[in-house]
């Protein structure tokens, strides 16, 4: 059952079909409150397929990345709330800055290897949310910073109202995964992955180390950057939480269970952990006590989560369905043509 | 020179706490090479555990710091029997995430329990003691006795006993104690154990003069981090040194140059230090 | 084709390869043996780039290379393979063989962006190194399957290809093998006299004894990181100092 509705969703079609779900979505909510709940499940998970560049291409964990989802949203924040820009510049600006920032953490702490650069990027995180806690001057502290700009409109479109801003976000998501699946397939993202499997054999198959990392990084910080702005332009008030370590935490957990290194994953365990989180009400406040061992079953026994687990299945199963002619070049065909999904 | 001397207190506090936090963190390292995030939890877990015994089951402060390092140790064992003896072949970063995912089990259990607030452990020493005209609480100077009590302990169970000088062993070659027949599996349990043992007295110690709430671990353990990397990962004297470094330099800089960003400090030192030497201050080689 | 000049390197005091000279000659079969923990891995950790040299010097086809960067090494044409190849387990071995053209390929991540000509073109330039190096170590028949689930012997073959992919003039090869049975051994020697008859240059380090004495055109030992012998493995069979060395506690002298 549950693999009848896998494979119909490897169909060329399903993408498709997915699509039109997402864009029909608002008519068939129940009220405004769902279309909400999805649009901000869509910005996590453009957040989450940043992660996935750098921790699940790249293999590096990197524990800063809901400080740089904040410097997205502050900045954004800032410069709409304090300095008077409109949306759209501040928008690219939160691009530039996240990316930049992330540039030059990435330069320091990609030099350190496993344990290090995650304690090192842990502390990052940490002290991206202490000067947003206490640098009151610029961030207005604990205070947080109000009235933020929605996105300018064109004509009749109000990107105030919810469902119009909904659009606005999916039409990003669609191009954040769009281009992930395109660098997934690509030499690029092999190179990252070739990094994942090992520092040593990267280098000695003539990677830059430090030149792919930094880059797989700073698309990853840009990816939370553009996440972190549309946040703030949806929710309009943000305070020094959005840097809490909780949400790279929570990052991780959508992360893990919907497929960590997989094309489909970050959404899938992103608006399926929100989906139940928010329909479990009582779960709000207590999920970790659910996630927490959850993560840990998974990496123990399905370290790709639910979609990389899918993955492995179909290709066995194509493997035993091709009759007669074992291990043929036919099969190496089935297996180019879910590449695309299954190479990262 | 009155509050010069109040600093020096406050910092040689500091760098007890912090000091055992990062010996249990380093030993752990040190033989399994697995960074616990885990550990922060741990001892947020010893402080509510202390707090349990004192105010529901109304014992003293010296048995509920012993029944709660016990239930810690007992923790840090399941710990590392149930998640990271599976994972111990797995790639590094999925003990990382496993470890994450105890931190935030054991964060939310305790949340469901006693709720976010912010709760007070009374301790039976709050008198203050006065050496002409210096003044030591003395909860304060019970933290830098027992923390230099424990460590004495701890070197003596090293050095002294079989178990002690296999962790040692271990820590030193982990290819070469299996080869000369050490129990690899104890080894890890006991490892556990007495850094979950540290954690709960750290906790148990501290927590009279601090707050014991379930984020409490997060910035004791991001400390400990900066610490064992300053003191080179698995290193004991290191452990200690550099908890003496970071609790300095927290006393002094809060008290000097900013209350506000005194928590940046050892972050920041961190930072520095690794930009420039990316394999830590006291490590050995480049390997 | 390779020469290395009074190799030195220590470890915190201690030299794990001592004043090493040696030339490799094109087109033979060059394999280096000594006890465990004689500095054969490091000695090509060295040559391969990964780890700088205390001191002495490398030079490979004249070109100077002691202090270059392990990834720059590789494009000039040194491919190796490691004692253990870690791959991605749930991908195709395809899959994993196409990045080891990389180093020949310019596209960024602008091409990616656009889907440029230049990356479409290199991207069918890999994909078919890959299935020519897969083609070369005979495994063209699993090209589809998981890594997870091949046999062992075909991953060793696969990091083979690996190394082959990436267009190397030379290829360092870590325990070969390693771990495989006796008729297998003898399937990657027999991979490795076609390499050479390629015109590739193979430097091989290996324990097993036999493979080694019919394989090799010529044999260097190490012994506590200096070079104690080297000629043809009739010379260094009857070495008295190299019969010493394996004597002197290690079990291969038995091989």
């Amino acid at each position: 059952m549950l693999f009848k509705l896998g494979s119909l969703l490897m169909k060329p079609g399903a993408k498709m079909a997915l699509l039109a779900f997402a864009i029909v979505f608002p008519f068939l909510a129940d009220n405004e409150y769902q279309v909400y709940v999805m649009a901000s499940a869509f910005v996590w998970a453009i957040a989450v397929y940043g992660l996935n560049i750098i921790t699940g291409y790249c293999g590096q964990l990197n524990l800063a990345h809901g400080g740089f989802f904040a410097i997205g949203a502050y900045t954004l924040g800032l410069l709409t709330a304090d300095a008077g820009w409109s949306f759209w510049p501040a928008f690219v600006a939160a691009l530039v800055m996240t990316a930049v920032l992330g540039f030059f953490v990435g330069i320091v702490s990609l030099r350190l290897k496993e344990h290090y650069f995650a304690i090192f990027t842990l502390c990052v995180g940490f002290i991206i949310y202490l000067l947003i806690d206490k640098w009151e001057e610029l961030t207005h502290g604990p205070i947080g910073v109000r009235d933020i700009a929605a996105p300018s409109g064109f004509g009749l479109v109000d990107f105030t109202e919810t469902t119009p801003f909904y659009y606005l976000v999916l039409a990003f998501l669609v191009f954040s995964i769009w281009f992930m699946g395109r660098l997934s397939r690509s030499l690029l993202g092999r190179t990252f992955i070739a990094i994942r499997n090992g520092d040593e054999l990267a280098q000695s198959l003539g990677i830059n180390l430090m030149r792919n990392k930094v880059l797989a990084f700073v698309l990853s910080t840009t990816y939370a950057g553009l996440a972190g702005a549309l946040y703030a332009g949806m929710v309009r008030f943000i305070g020094p939480e959005e840097a809490n370590i909780n949400h790279t935490f929570d990052m991780i957990t959508y992360l893990l269970v919907g497929g960590i290194g997989t094309l489909t994953g970050p959404l899938l365990g992103t608006v399926g952990i929100v989906w139940i989180t928010q329909s479990l009400q009582f779960l709000e406040e207590y999920r970790m006590i659910i996630f927490g061992p959850l993560l840990v079953i998974l990496v123990i026994f399905f370290p790709r989560g639910i979609t990389g687990q899918f993955l492995t299945w179909m290709h066995h199963k194509a493997q035993s369905l091709a009759p007669g002619k074992k291990r043929r070049e036919s099969k190496v065909q089935t297996a180019s043509a879910r590449e695309a999904e299954n190479n990262a | 020179m009155n509050l010069f001397f109040q600093q020096i207190i406050n910092g040689l506090t500091l760098g007890s706490i912090y000091g055992l936090v990062a010996l249990g963190l380093t030993l752990v390292y040190g033989i399994l090479h697995i960074p616990n995030f885990a550990h922060g939890a741990l001892y947020m877990v010893g402080a509510f555990m202390s707090y349990f015994f004192m105010t529901d089951l109304g014992v003293h402060y010296w048995v509920a710091m012993a029944g709660s390092a016990a239930v810690v140790a007992v923790l840090a064992i399941l710990c590392e029997r149930l998640v990271f003896h599976p994972l111990r072949n797995s790639p590094p970063i999925h003990d990382k995430i496993a470890a994450i995912g105890i931190l935030l089990f054991l964060e939310a259990v305790v949340q469901m329990f006693w709720g976010s607030d912010f709760r007070r452990l009374s301790s039976p020493f709050t008198g203050i003691m006065n050496f002409d005209g210096l003044i030591i609480p003395e909860q304060r100077l019970l933290i830098i006795v027992g923390a230099f009590v424990l460590v004495i302990a701890l070197q003596l169970f090293l050095r002294k006993t079989m178990t002690g000088a296999t962790i040692i062993a271990m820590a030193q070659s982990r290819e070469g104690a299996f080869l000369v027949g050490i129990d690899a599996n104890r080894v890890a349990m006991m490892t556990f154990a007495i850094s979950g043992v540290l954690a709960a007295v750290a906790a148990s110690l501290y927590a009279p003069i601090n707050l014991v709430y379930p984020a409490m671990g997060h910035l004791v353990i991001m400390k400990a981090f900066v610490i064992i990397i300053l003191g080179g990962m698995g290193s004991i004297p290191g452990a200690i040194a550099g908890g003496m470094i970071i609790g300095f330099a927290e006393a002094f800089g809060g008290f000097y140059i900013s209350t506000a960003y005194k928590d940046i400090i050892a972050f920041g030192l961190l930072v520095l230090i690794l930009s420039v030497r990316p394999q830590g201050l006291f490590a050995k080689g480049a390997h | 084709m390779l020469k290395v000049e009074h190799l030195t390197k220590m470890f915190g005091g201690l030299a794990a390869v001592n004043d090493v000279s040696v030339d490799f000659e094109a087109g033979k079969i060059n394999a280096i043996i000594g006890p465990n923990g004689a500095g054969k891995s490091t000695f090509f950790n060295l040559i391969s780039g990964l780890h700088q040299p205390t001191s002495g010097r490398i030079l490979l086809d004249g070109v100077d290379v002691t202090h270059m960067p392990c990834d720059q090494v590789a494009r000039l044409g040194v491919g190796r393979t490691f004692q253990t190849t870690n791959l991605f387990e749930q991908a195709t071995v395809l899959d994993n063989l196409i990045v080891g053209h990389r180093l020949r390929t310019r596209s960024g991540l602008w091409d990616v962006l656009i889907n440029s000509k230049r990356l479409q073109r290199e991207e069918k330039a890999a994909r078919d190194k890959a299935m020519e190096a897969l083609d070369f170590v005979g495994l063209t028949h699993v090209a589809g399957q998981f890594i997870a689930d091949i046999t062992q012997e075909e991953r060793k073959r696969v990091a083979f290809a690996l190394a082959l992919a990436t267009d190397p003039k030379i290829v360092l090869l870590d325990e070969p093998a390693a771990g495989v049975n006796p008729e297998e051994t003898e399937g990657f020697a027999a991979l490795m006299r076609k390499m050479v008859d390629n015109g590739l240059t193979v430097c091989l380090i290996e324990h097993k004894m036999d493979m080694i004495m019919s394989l090799a055109d010529k044999i260097m030992v190490l012994d506590h990181g200096e070079k104690i012998a080297e000629g043809t493995p009739e010379e260094v069979r009857n070495n008295p100092v190299v019969i010493e060395a394996y004597l002197g506690g290690d079990e291969d002298a038995a091989a």
